[in-house]
């Protein structure tokens, strides 16, 4: 049975680092009082320009940079939309998606079907020895360590850093802060490029690491899983990464059931990450007060100087 | 694709100057093509796109064809395509996909005059046509290689949808693969879907984490191939030849090779004796054809090509008895075939396939 | 210098210009897209967005196309101005298809006229089940109806397969998915045999108008407005948030769940594993191209309808990728949203460096 859990331990964990980057880049955002909801968008242009990025340069991990960057600059949109100009969040990011799902494909249309040198994990034991606690903690590739190590920082930025206590304040009264003096515009573009940035790694990720290939659309939902995960977490950060174990592990589970031979049908246990999504949010959202101390008061309000 | 273009640009700067959309222009025949997905899927999809410029090689100087890709199949849009290239003078139009039967019958009724070829279907009119391959021929080989070659005994199966042909390839593989290891067990996991890289690879890796030390699949991307090929597992490709994306890894493929039958129908179209039938071509008329039998001993790779010889010529059948099916009932007798009415209906595992079909 | 200063009210000749300058702009911008690709702009413009207007074939097919986004988008609209954010619509489309078409599944050699009625009153109810999950949990729970509507998208996508593979498929189809072909009594007629113009399409033309009327004339309307703009005058003034949150859900989700079992039954005839190409989402742009107004909706309609279209023809014409569609409907949402501004806040050029009062 040790036989089964480790390699599924391994691959879980591959599943859940994209919504790892996308939920906490989504997490930043939102505490600062911006609600985005292009994650899905986002995550294909960084997936799309990750890959070119790849394939152009021979190397993965400018594909890596590039995709973080390119997620970057589909977030400044948004950011210029809703915080300059103003325009309501959720359909600006609602546009963002359709944007970014509609760019990537016809960006991407001439790279379907070229391989690249893909992201490769750091230790391969020899397959005749088969899985052992080694390969659980180093043989992941560099961006699943990755994905931790910014959880982590997130974590400790937010609760511990003068920075991140401003930007929680942001979030919860703009317009106290910006009383006091501090640059909540500024701020919240800050928060939204670093959301974009993240998103864009996340992607990139599906497709320089997951499947080495480029396909239209192939983030599958995985931006909204992001968005869920995120109430799911309460807006902290280290529930974020349980949320993105469990909910990347029910995939693999009902995979794993079906090769082993119960006889459920499949497309019923396909349902099951999505059943699971909604049950945790019930639970979650229902207590109120929990929300009350973690949302941010002013999520998706628009920040007017002049109130 | 630039002489498409070039052709394209030609054709629209008649429609623009009539304002209207003209009939055929009247040296050549236009042949239509409407994809589920893109050329460059490197699967179904491009298995028919290679079919498509087969015919324009071959035929070019008769023919100009036109594609629509990624037309899905719910709602109005597949009719709506199909329309469009009947109302835009194409006299030969081809659907390569089961969901397109309904509106491909419901656009041959308004069109009389032009001719349909819906793949993977099973209705006809005057003037549809339906054609399919035995791509189950296709996965006897591979079963036959992969008994020989698992260590394991263990045979990951990435299936997509519990339709006939879906289950007729397992079970082909599984018969091949039993005539060299009785026991040699398939795990079937169903992902419900053609195309989704990243479902794929985790059904792979799944698969493979149970024990699986070879993965082959009845769904459109490389990236179990891929999957398979990073852990240094062995792995076939699907549809067309996927060996640049695991050239250590790929043992072979079911190479999907519609060229020729694309051409015989154009060729009846042009020269007017064109009719309504159905095609089930297999190994023998060359519509299945097995990649090159790769990272293998030579003795397995002498087998394969012996199998595949031998259903070429008809020599060997993939589904002759005795054949039981799971519940150790006997379907085909002792020296008989399975008809194609069984095998066209199959909605039952044969002996040794584990695990309960989905209903 | 060039500054932003709010308006005292919203300017009405404004939010009426934006969707048209919106227009106009990615008009530009797909020109200049074009010329990138190496394509004529103007010639390509053409195939896009005028070649579907311009043949009685076109007409009706952009009508076709129209009609469930028209009506999807009408239901939303209400919610949206009640800020109850609805993004499941899919989900109730094809929910709404599932439950109006059983009847057709299970009475598949009827003839009663009462069949299609029924199937479609069951639509409606179909669709307003799966839309009072995210109701329900939101007045109870407090759970987010963005997400928990989106989830349901995928639930019902795959209860819509295990259905037409598993119970529901058709008993002489080989084993392939999908029901029996619906019988004639539970198609909806057609009007107009050369094209696809079924009696489902007036249905999808009625509900703007009706919804105008609600909006406009009833005290209902009036209250999803004020609940929208302003929802602490809103509960001084009576109206109960939960109740709005229900209604409004409820109507998209009806709405929706129409669409679903009027195309089921009109323009396709069976359920098959799948049956929208995306109209519940796509019905989100018309709402808001449409400034959520019934009227401007149909328009927002017609206009995505022909894109989608446009698009086709540029395939076949022109041999254009089937992705510059989605691209186009993102950037008229992108421009829609910059110009709205423009009907909250006034562009002036000032040389005070202090903000005037409004």
């Amino acid at each position: 049975m040790l036989d089964l859990i480790i390699p599924s331990v391994m691959t879980m964990m591959t599943a859940a680092t994209p919504l790892i980057f996308a939920a906490t880049g989504e997490l930043i955002c939102e505490k600062s009082g911006v609600l985005n909801l292009g994650v899905e968008g986002m995550m294909l242009v960084g997936a799309v320009f990750g890959f070119i990025g790849a394939t152009v340069t021979g190397d993965p991990y400018m594909g890596l940079v590039i995709g973080a960057f390119s997620g970057i600059m589909a977030s400044l949109i948004f950011a210029i939309l809703t915080l300059l100009l103003v325009s309501n969040q959720v359909a600006t990011g609602l546009a963002l998606t359709i944007f970014g799902t509609g760019l990537s494909a016809l960006v991407g249309a001439n790279y379907v079907g070229e391989t690249i040198d893909r992201i490769r994990p750091l230790y391969v034991p020899d397959a005749a020895d088969g899985p052992s606690v080694a390969q659980l903690f180093f043989g992941h590739d560099p961006v699943v360590y990755l994905g931790l190590l910014v959880l982590l920082a997130c974590a400790g930025f937010l609760s511990r850093s003068r920075w991140g206590m401003i930007l929680r304040a942001v979030g919860d009264s703009d317009v106290s802060a910006h009383a006091i003096g501090y640059p909540v515009i500024r701020i919240r573009f800050a928060a939204v490029a670093f959301g974009g940035m993240m998103a864009g790694i996340g992607g990139a990720y599906l497709s320089l690491a997951y499947t080495p290939l480029w396909a239209e659309n192939m983030s599958a939902g995985r931006g909204w899983i992001a968005l869920a995960l995120v109430v799911f977490a309460s807006w902290r950060p280290i529930r974020v990464l349980f949320g993105a174990v469990l909910f990347g592990g029910i995939t693999i589970v009902q995979l794993n059931a079906q090769a082993i031979g119960l006889g459920i049908p499949g497309a019923i246990m396909s349902m099951l990450p999505y059943l699971a999504t909604i049950i945790v949010l019930v639970l979650i959202s229902s207590n109120a007060m929990r929300i009350r101390l973690n949302a941010p008061a002013c999520l998706a309000q628009p920040f007017r100087a002049e109130r | 694709m630039k002489t498409l273009n070039r052709v394209a640009v030609a054709l629209f700067a008649t429609l623009l100057s009539f304002g209207v959309s003209t009939s055929a222009s009247a040296d050549k025949t236009k042949v239509g093509f409407i994809y589920i997905g893109p050329p460059g899927d490197h699967g179904w999809t491009y298995a028919h796109d290679q079919g498509r410029l087969q015919l324009e090689k071959e035929l070019g100087s008769q023919v100009e064809t036109t594609f629509v890709e990624s037309v899905k199949e719910g709602g109005p849009d597949a009719e709506r395509a199909i329309a469009k290239l009947a109302q835009t003078g194409h006299k030969l139009i081809f659907t390569t996909s089961f969901g397109y039967m309904e509106p491909t019958l419901k656009v041959a009724k308004r069109f009389p005059n032009v001719k349909f070829e819906h793949a993977t279907g099973y209705k006809r009119a005057d003037n549809v046509s339906t054609y399919s391959a035995r791509f189950y021929e296709g996965r006897y080989v591979q079963g036959v290689i992969a008994g020989q070659v698992s260590k394991s005994g263990v045979i990951g199966y990435i299936a997509s949808f519990p339709i006939p042909e879906v289950i007729r390839g397992i079970n082909a593989f599984m018969l091949g693969a039993q005539t060299q290891n009785p026991n040699i067990k398939v795990k079937v996991v169903w992902v419900y879907t053609w195309y989704d890289p990243g479902k794929e690879a985790d059904a792979a890796k799944v698969l493979m984490d149970q024990g699986a030390d070879i993965i082959t699949q009845h769904t459109d991307s490389t990236a179990a191939l891929q999957a398979a090929a990073d852990r240094g597992i062995h792995a076939f490709g699907q549809a067309s030849d996927m060996i640049q994306f695991a050239p250590k890894n790929q043992l072979t493929a079911n190479m999907n090779t519609w060229g020729p039958y694309y051409v015989a129908r154009t060729k009846a179209v042009l020269d007017g004796s064109w009719k309504s039938q159905d095609t089930w071509h297999g190994m023998g008329e060359g519509m299945v054809v097995m990649a090159p039998f790769t990272n293998m001993s030579s003795e397995v790779a002498a087998l394969a090509q012996k199998t595949y010889d031998d259903l070429r010529s008809g020599k060997l059948h993939a589904f002759s008895g005795p054949i039981n099916d799971q519940s150790g009932k006997q379907v085909v007798a002792a020296g008989a075939v399975a008809d194609d009415g069984m095998l066209a209906g199959m909605k039952f595992y044969v002996e040794g396939v584990d695990g309960e079909l989905p209903k | 210098m060039l500054r932003l200063e709010p308006r005292s009210s919203h300017s009405v000749l404004a939010a009426w210009l934006a969707p048209l300058v919106a227009l106009v702009m990615t008009f530009i911008t797909g020109g200049l897209i074009f010329m990138a690709m190496g394509e004529d702009p103007a010639a390509t413009l053409y195939i896009y967005f005028i070649q579907p207007l311009v043949s009685a074939s076109g007409l009706s097919e952009v009508a076709v196309k129209a009609g469930p986004l028209v009506l999807i988008a009408t239901g939303l609209s209400f919610g949206f101005r009640a800020g109850v954010w609805n993004i499941g619509a899919e989900g109730q489309y094809i929910f709404g298809a599932i439950v109006g078409s059983s009847l057709a599944v299970f009475f598949h050699e009827s003839t009663n006229p009462v069949l299609l009625p029924s199937m479609l009153a069951l639509g409606i109810a179909g669709g307003m089940i799966w839309a009072a999950v995210p109701a329900l949990l939101k007045t109870r729970f407090n759970a987010n109806e963005i997400l928990v509507s989106l989830m349901l998208v995928y639930i019902a996508e795959l209860l819509l397969v295990y259905l037409v593979h598993g119970p529901w498929r058709n008993p002489q189809g080989w084993g392939f998915p999908g029901t029996r072909t619906f019988p004639d009594a539970a198609v909806l007629p057609l009007f107009f045999v050369q094209h696809r113009l079924h009696w489902g399409l007036v249905l999808a033309l009625a509900a703007p108008l009706v919804a105008w009327f609600l909006v406009a004339k009833t005290r209902f309307g009036f209250r999803v407005r004020l609940f929208g703009s302003a929802p602490l005058a809103a509960r001084h003034a009576g109206v109960r948030s939960t109740r709005m949150i229900w209604m409004t859900l409820l109507i998209g989700g009806g709405l929706a769940g129409l669409a679903g079992v009027i195309e089921a039954s009109g323009t396709i005839g069976q359920l098959m594993p799948s049956i929208s190409p995306g109209y519940g989402f796509t019905a989100i742009i018309v709402a808001f191209l449409g400034r959520l107004h019934p009227l401007g909706i149909l328009l927002a309609g017609i206009v995505i309808a022909v894109t989608y279209i446009g698009g086709e023809n540029a395939q076949i014409v022109a041999g254009l990728p089937k992705a510059v569609t989605g691209l186009f409907q993102g950037v008229i949402l992108f421009y829609l949203l910059a110009f709205d501004l423009l009907t909250r806040y006034r562009l002036v050029f000032s040389r005070a460096s202090r903000p005037e009062h409004a």
